[in-house]
C-alpha cells in the first residue's frame, strides 16, 4: 500500500536530512575561504555615479576596524554600488586569508614574513604590495589616586613591566618625577591576554629602547605568564581603571574619554605626550627594512628617536593587496578604495572616527604611486 | 477491512514496527522522534571529528606556539586542564550547598507563597546572558570582592590558597568562580527542585510519624530518593562551569596555562574555553589548531566525567535497592 512505503520510506529520510544538516553544519566551518573567495571576484551589474559596482571582500587586523569603517562610509558616499565587507578577524587570519585568495586585499599589524610574501606572489601572480595606512599612538595608562601624569623613560617602563619594580616610589620613577608625591602602592602591570599588534609594538619598543631592561624580542603574544591581564584594548583599560596601581598599555583611541593617568615617555632628555603628530612623525623617522620587495613598504620602526617631535610608541598597521587582479572590476574597486584611504580626506576620516595619525606627506606620495599601478 | 471489536491491543500485537493498524500521524511522529535522537548522534559525533581532523595538527605543533608556558602539547593542555578544573571546582564548592539548600527551602521550607516567586526568580538567572554576567563580574563584582580578597591575602595568607600578592583589580580565579556558581546556580537548583518533590509523600509522613525532626525527615527520606537526582543536577552543572566561555574570559586576568594554587593573586591560569576565545584571532594562524587540540581534550574530558557520574549514580541505585 502507499501508506507502508511512505512509512518505509520516513525513517530513512529522516536519518538523511539529519546527515545532511550535519554535514552542512560541518562544511560550513571550513568553507569560509572558498566561498568568500567568490565574493571577491565582482559581478558587474549596472553602474553607479563613479561607474564602479561590485562586491570586495577583506579584512584582517581588528585595530583597523574603527577606521575602515569610516573608509567604508567615505568611499560608499562616492560609489554607492560598491560593497566592501572588512571581517576584523585578526592580523594572522586576514594574511592567510589574503594568501588563500579568499581576501582581496587585507589589514595587518605585523609585516608579512618572507615565507608570507613568497606564498602570496604565488597568489598574486607578482610581489605584493604592502604599506601602512594606519598610524596610532600606544599609550601608557595607570591608575594612581591623585596622579594624572607620569615621566619616564623606556628602561624604567621595562623595569615596571617585567616585575623587577614593584612599587610606586621606587628611586627609578621618584627620580624622574620630582614634586609628584609617590605613594609606596604595589605596581600591578596589566598587558592583553590575547594577541595583539599592539603588544607587539609595546614590546618592540621595550626591546629597542630599553638599554637591556627587557630581554625578549618583540612578539605579538606576552612573553610571560606573570601579571594581570586584559581580553582587548577594553579589557587592559578596564583592567586598569578597575584596579589601584595598575599600569598598563592601550591604542590611544581607546584610552580617550577615560580619566586615566597618561606616562610622557623619555624621548632624548624630554618627556613626549603621546599625540597622533609625534606618532606620524615617528614613521617619517623611520627606515624601510631592507630585504623586501619594492613594492613591499614595510618599515623598522625607530624606537629609539632622540628628537622631541617624535613619539616613538605606536603602531603602523599595513594594507597588503596584490598589483594585478584576474578580476578587472575588483582592481578598479580596491585600487580606488586604497587611493581614497591614503589620501588627505582618507587619513582626516579615521583620525575623526579612529584617532589615528595621518600619514606623513612623503610616505603618502610613495604609497600612492604604488597604488596607482593596481590593475 | 473488517472492523471487530476486540481487547484493546497491547504493544505486542500492534507491532510498532511492523503494524497497519496505526494511523500515519503516529508513523511520521515515531519518524520524527527517531530523527530527532539521532540527529544528536550525529551532531555529537560531527564535533569530535570536527575537532580531531582540525586539531591533530596541534599535538605537535611548533613548540614555539607552546610558549611561553610549555613546550609541547601535553604539558599545554595538561596545565589548561587544570585551571578549567580549579576553576570548576571553585563554582562547585560554593554553588551545590546553594543549590540544595535553595532548592529544599523551594520544595520543603518556604510557604508556598513564598516558594513560587523564589523558584521563578532563581529560574529567571538562567536567562542572563554570559556575556552580562562577564560585564558584572569583571567590572563590578571583582573591584567589590577585592577588599575581601585583601583581607584573606593579610589573615589566612598562611594558607597556599591566599599566599601571594593579592591582586589589586580583584580579577582572580576565585571571582571567575564565584561568577561560574551562580551561572550553574539556577540549573542545578532547579532539577535539585523537582527531585525532592518527588520524594513519596509516604515516606516523608512515616519519618514524621516516627518523631524525625524536619531535617531528620529530609536527610533520611529525601535525600536517599534524591541522590541520582542532585548528582544529575550537580553533574549538568559541571559541565556548564567546565564550558564556560565568555563570562571566565571577561572577568579572569588570565595568564596562560600555568599551575598555580594561589586563587587571589594576578597571575591565574587560563580555562580551556577562555583560552579558546581570547588566543583564536592570534597572530600567527598555527595557534588554532593548537586551540582545537585542547578543545577536544576538553569535550573528551566533560564526556568523560559525565560518564563516570553516571556509572558511580547507576552503582549506587543498585546498593540502595
Amino acid at each position: 500500500m502507499n501508506t507502508t512505503s511512505l512509512r518505509r520510506a520516513l525513517g530513512p529520510g529522516v536519518a538523511a536530512i539529519a546527515l545532511a544538516a550535519s554535514l552542512a553544519a560541518c562544511g560550513s566551518s571550513s568553507d569560509t575561504n572558498s566561498a568568500s573567495g567568490d565574493s571577491s571576484t565582482s559581478a558587474a551589474t549596472g553602474a553607479g555615479a563613479s561607474g564602479l559596482s561590485g562586491k570586495v571582500a577583506a579584512g584582517g587586523s581588528s585595530a583597523q576596524e574603527k577606521a575602515q569603517e569610516a573608509w567604508r562610509a567615505g568611499f560608499g558616499q562616492a560609489n554607492p554600488d560598491v560593497t566592501i565587507s572588512y571581517d576584523p578577524v585578526g592580523s594572522g587570519d586576514g594574511r592567510a586569508n589574503f594568501i588563500s585568495g579568499a581576501y582581496a586585499f587585507a589589514g595587518s599589524d605585523s609585516p608579512m614574513t618572507d615565507d608570507e610574501i613568497k606564498q602570496a606572489t604565488k597568489t598574486c601572480g607578482a610581489a605584493p604590495i604592502a604599506f601602512p595606512v594606519f598610524i596610532s599612538p600606544i599609550d601608557v595608562v595607570f591608575n594612581l589616586k591623585g596622579v594624572k601624569s607620569l615621566n619616564l623613560d623606556a628602561p624604567t617602563i621595562a623595569k615596571i613591566f617585567s616585575g623587577q619594580i614593584t612599587k610606586w616610589n621606587d628611586p627609578a620613577i621618584t627620580s624622574q618625577n620630582k614634586g609628584v608625591s609617590l605613594p609606596a602602592t604595589a605596581i600591578s602591570p596589566v598587558h592583553r591576554s590575547d594577541s595583539s599588534g599592539t603588544t607587539d609594538n609595546f614590546t618592540d619598543y621595550l626591546y629597542a629602547a630599553g638599554k637591556g631592561a627587557w630581554k625578549t624580542p618583540h612578539s605579538s603574544d606576552w612573553p610571560t605568564t606573570k601579571g594581570e591581564t586584559g581580553e582587548g584594548t577594553s579589557g587592559v583599560v578596564g583592567a586598569v581603571q578597575g584596579g589601584q596601581g595598575t599600569i598598563g598599555y592601550a591604542d590611544d583611541s581607546g584610552v580617550k574619554g577615560t580619566n586615566l593617568g597618561v606616562v610622557k615617555i623619555k624621548v632624548g632628555n624630554t618627556y613626549v605626550a603621546p599625540s597622533a603628530a609625534g606618532a606620524a612623525a615617528g614613521l617619517a623617522a623611520s627606515k624601510l627594512t631592507p630585504g623586501t620587495p619594492p613594492t613591499v613598504m614595510a618599515y623598522t620602526i625607530n624606537r629609539t628617536s632622540t628628537d622631541p617631535k617624535t613619539y616613538p610608541l605606536f603602531m603602523a598597521s599595513n594594507e597588503i593587496a596584490c598589483p594585478t587582479y584576474k578580476d578587472k572590476t575588483t582592481a578598479q574597486i580596491v585600487k580606488g578604495f586604497l587611493t581614497y584611504m591614503i589620501s588627505a580626506q582618507g587619513q582626516k576620516a579615521a583620525a575623526a572616527n579612529a584617532y589615528s595619525a595621518p600619514l606623513p606627506a612623503d610616505i603618502a606620495s610613495k604609497e600612492a604611486a604604488l597604488v596607482a599601478k593596481i590593475s | 477491512m473488517k472492523l471487530t471489536t476486540e481487547k484493546a491491543p497491547d504493544r505486542a500485537s500492534t507491532g510498532f514496527g511492523s503494524g497497519t493498524r496505526f494511523g500515519l500521524g503516529d508513523r511520521v511522529f515515531s519518524g520524527m522522534a527517531l530523527g530527532a535522537g539521532l540527529v544528536i548522534l550525529v551532531a555529537l559525533a560531527a564535533v569530535f571529528v570536527f575537532l580531531l581532523v582540525q586539531g591533530q595538527d596541534g599535538f605537535h605543533a611548533d613548540p614555539k606556539l607552546y610558549a611561553p608556558a610549555a613546550s609541547n602539547f601535553v604539558s599545554y593542555a595538561a596545565k589548561l586542564l587544570f585551571g578549567t578544573v580549579l576553576a570548576a571546582v571553585i563554582a562547585m564548592v560554593i554553588a551545590v550547598p546553594f543549590a540544595i539548600g535553595v532548592a529544599l527551602f523551594i520544595s520543603h521550607y518556604a510557604p508556598r507563597r513564598l516558594a513560587v516567586p523564589v523558584a521563578y526568580l532563581v529560574d529567571l538567572l538562567a536567562a542572563v546572558p554570559s556575556v552580562v554576567f562577564g560585564l558584572w563580574g569583571g567590572r563590578t563584582l571583582a573591584h567589590e570582592l577585592q577588599p575581601l580578597q585583601a583581607w584573606l591575602g593579610d589573615h589566612l595568607g598562611w594558607l597556599p590558597f591566599f599566599s601571594g600578592q593579592v591582586s589589586s583589580t580583584g580579577r582572580t580565579i576565585l571571582v571567575a568562580g564565584v561568577v561560574l556558581a551562580i551561572m550553574i546556580l539556577p540549573i542545578t537548583t532547579a532539577i535539585c527542585r523537582e527531585v525532592f518533590q518527588q520524594t513519596p509523600r509516604l515516606h516523608e509522613e512515616a519519618a514524621l510519624a516516627l518523631g524525625a525532626t524536619r531535617w531528620e525527615m529530609i536527610r533520611y527520606a529525601v535525600f536517599p530518593h534524591s541522590r541520582s537526582g542532585i548528582v544529575a543536577g550537580v553533574m549538568l552543572g559541571l559541565g556548564r562551569a567546565l564550558g564556560e566561555t565568555m563570562a571566565v574570559t571577561m572577568v579572569l586576568s588570565a595568564g596562560g596555562p600555568l599551575v598555580t594554587w594561589h586563587l587571589i593573586t594576578s597571575d591565574n591560569p587560563a580555562t580551556i574555553a577562555s583560552n579558546i576565545a581570547s588566543q583564536f584571532n592570534g597572530e600567527n594562524v598555527g595557534i588554532q589548531s593548537v586551540l582545537l587540540g585542547t578543545g577536544l581534550v576538553l569535550f573528551v574530558f566533560t564526556f568523560a566525567v559525565n560518564f563516570i557520574a553516571r556509572a558511580v549514580v547507576t552503582r549506587a541505585e543498585r546498593k540502595l535497592a
